[in-house]
């Protein structure tokens, strides 16, 4: 007899031009019963969902930006330790392509180097009817695919409507995440001692909760 | 943008991002702009360019190790109490989810020329070097009447009038010293001067309480500080404001403050156009007209060591305080210390920041017996910052404004400033409750 693996957490943010379907995909992903070990909404762009790929469990702890990308306005804290990011644009729309490739490059700045990052072309049920026409796509397959080989990224075409494509994003990433990266940030600093736990009042020691990091 | 907004907040600074917090959760509609393009304004953690270019901008910068952001260096020295103001609302707020918070190692008094380890409850008393064996037993008994003292209880007063009776004269009671009196005064109830010996003890008693409170929470020292610097805490507040539908703009200078007839604040222009609200919370820097001096200069030297603090165990992490009494002055001296354990400086380095109001003509001489204790430093950057508070409370103008961070080592008297300005702004005290349910988060979510 054998006890599963415990789930590692992995940090993943969310990029993206404005309504290009961000939180859409993430509630879908969460609300889907893709996995019967399913974890209810702890908050507000905050949320978690567990994902098993063969032997492993992985607990994403989700974080959307709370719009605070409308202005550029995002805080460094976003992107600290963040092991995993979905880059997401409207395929029939351009300039969130363009977008896209800012928030890549703003990535590679800001981020980890071993981050894992997929590249998410959403809203394919607009599209996915027109047979050769293809009159609302205005970003090509080819684009897509382009910008993730020259980046190094994972490359989706999804629909949160239809949740065409979506369990497989999460289930890539959860792939390629590199076995060694670190949990949290914890790891990364080296040193877990002396780490508190606020909301308890309990002196930490090793235990990580889901609602506190 | 053109739109109309609850109240608009200036500056991304702790007080101010914990305020637009408050109020994006109570469903208040918020616009918060910062003039600059980071977060935490006066109370930012900035990395080694930022902080260079801030302090030394034409000048040689030392060869250091680590990645631009490895380093996160706090512009205000500070530490939590961990059984403080602060750390009730990030609690209350669930901040804490966005930061994790580690203990401070310890926490220091100078006297006589060396320094000492704070004893924070009678056993400590017993053990410390910086008493006599006859002193110790007066610190005893003074120790045991602070924690015994009921209020309701006449029996535990020994005779005492906490509100009548000045801390003198609570200290004479139980025979302390002068030394005695310096480390209680300065390092344990955390008093910057001496103005309190004179002044009824009661606000000395809660103070002294809270320090031993915050000690016995999780042992090694009263303090706690946030992984990756107190800039932290303005992001963590920011979000949460935004998660409740604040609207951020950073890197975006105000072009004209709008009025109404009645002189009272209506709203802002900016690049992005017109924003209009009955109510702006700012920091001071924004409204120069509005503010006064408070007359007090405070000098913050950024130390960069490259090996612990001599004589604290090579302590990660500490507080040491130099009692004004200790090296004649009239304002005490303040050391904070964090590590690579905080996640703010690269592995090898301790940063120390030494704080203190100016009292003279050459303020960095003023620091020199905290430099003589930190030993040999790679770099020390300093500045010298004007302290503010508004001239009004703002109710007839709309227009409120925080005070500048003072010299403190924690957070207490912001936190104080916070509560102040939300009974200023709402018309009501500050009631700490928790967040909302997860159904209404869903919610919130949804609405996105």
């Amino acid at each position: 007899m054998s006890f599963p693996n415990p789930a590692k957490a992995v940090k993943l943010v969310l990029l993206g031009e404005a309504a290009v379907g961000k939180s859409s995909l993430v509630l879908r992903f969460v609300s889907n019963d893709f996995q019967e070990n399913k974890e209810p909404t702890i908050g507000a762009a905050f949320l978690t969902q567990k994902c098993t790929i063969g032997d492993k469990t992985i607990k994403y702890e989700i974080w959307d930006t709370a719009g605070q990308e409308r202005f550029a306005s995002l805080a460094p804290m976003y992107y600290r330790n963040a092991q995993a990011a979905l880059v997401v644009y409207d395929i029939t729309k351009p300039a969130s392509f363009l977008k896209a490739r800012h928030w890549v490059k703003e990535l590679h700045e800001q981020a980890s180097k071993d981050i894992t990052i997929a590249l998410v072309g959403n809203k394919y049920d607009l599209v996915e009817d027109e047979n050769d026409g293809d009159t609302l796509r205005k970003v090509s397959v080819e684009e897509g695919q382009k910008l993730a080989e020259d980046e190094g990224l994972l490359f989706f075409e999804t629909s949160a409507k239809t949740s065409y494509n979506v369990n497989e994003v999460f289930v890539g990433i959860g792939t390629k995440i590199p076995e060694s990266s670190a949990p949290t940030g914890v790891q990364q600093a080296g040193n877990e001692a002396g780490r508190i736990d606020l909301t308890t009042g309990a002196a930490s020691t090793t235990q990580q909760t889901s609602g506190c990091c | 943008m053109d739109e109309e907004f609850d109240v608009i907040v200036l500056g991304t600074g702790l007080t101010e991002c914990i305020l637009s917090g408050l109020l994006s959760v109570e469903g208040k509609k918020v616009l918060h702009i910062d003039k600059q393009d980071f977060y935490g304004g006066e109370s930012a953690s900035l990395n080694l360019s930022q902080v260079y270019s801030k302090f030394r901008p034409s000048g040689q910068k030392p060869e250091l190790a680590g990645r631009d952001r490895d380093w996160c260096i706090d512009l205000i020295p500070k530490f939590l109490m961990s059984n403080g103001e602060l750390t009730n609302i990030l609690v209350h707020t669930d901040v804490t989810r966005y930061i994790e918070f580690k203990q401070i190692g310890g926490s220091y008094v100078y006297r006589n020329g060396r320094i000492a380890k704070v004893p924070a409850n009678e056993m400590e008393a017993v053990r410390s070097s910086l008493m006599g064996i006859f002193e110790k037993r007066r610190m005893k008994g003074f120790l045991e009447f602070i924690a015994k003292y009921d209020e309701d209880d006449k029996s535990t007063h020994q005779g005492l009038d906490l509100d009548n009776n000045t801390m003198n004269e609570v200290y004479n009671y139980f025979r302390l010293e002068n030394g005695t009196k310096d480390f209680i005064g300065h390092a344990m109830a955390l008093w910057p001067n001496d103005d309190y010996l004179n002044e009824p003890a009661k606000p000395t008693y809660e103070r002294i309480i809270l320090y031993v409170q915050s000690v016995a929470k999780y042992g090694k020292s009263p303090y706690i500080y946030p992984l990756y610097g107190l800039g932290e805490l303005p992001q963590g507040f920011a979000r949460l404001s935004a998660i409740y539908g604040g609207t951020y703009m950073l890197g975006t200078p105000i072009d004209e403050i709008l009025y109404d007839e009645k002189k009272n604040f209506a709203g802002v222009i900016t690049k992005e156009g017109k924003a209009k609200a009955p109510i702006v919370i700012a920091d001071p820097t924004y409204f120069p007209e509005r503010v006064k001096k408070t007359g007090q200069k405070v000098i913050r030297a950024m130390c960069i060591l490259d090996h612990p603090v001599a004589n604290t165990s090579d302590l990660d992490s500490l507080q040491l305080i130099i009692p004004q009494n200790q090296v004649g002055r009239k304002h005490d001296i303040y050391v904070a210390v964090v590590s690579d354990v905080h996640c703010v400086v690269p592995k090898g380095y301790y940063l120390a920041i030494v704080s203190t109001i100016i009292e003279t003509e050459t303020p960095h001489v003023e620091l020199e017996p905290a430099f003589k204790l930190l030993g040999s430093r790679v770099d020390t950057l300093m500045g010298i910052a004007e302290l503010y508070e508004p001239q009004d409370d703002g109710t007839s103008s709309g227009i409120f404004i925080s005070k500048s961070y003072d010299s403190t080592s924690h957070f207490e008297s912001m936190t104080d400033d916070v509560k102040d300005l939300y009974f200023r702004v709402t018309g009501k005290p500050l009631v700490l409750k928790k967040r909302p349910s997860d159904q209404e988060e869903d919610d919130a979510l949804n609405g996105l």
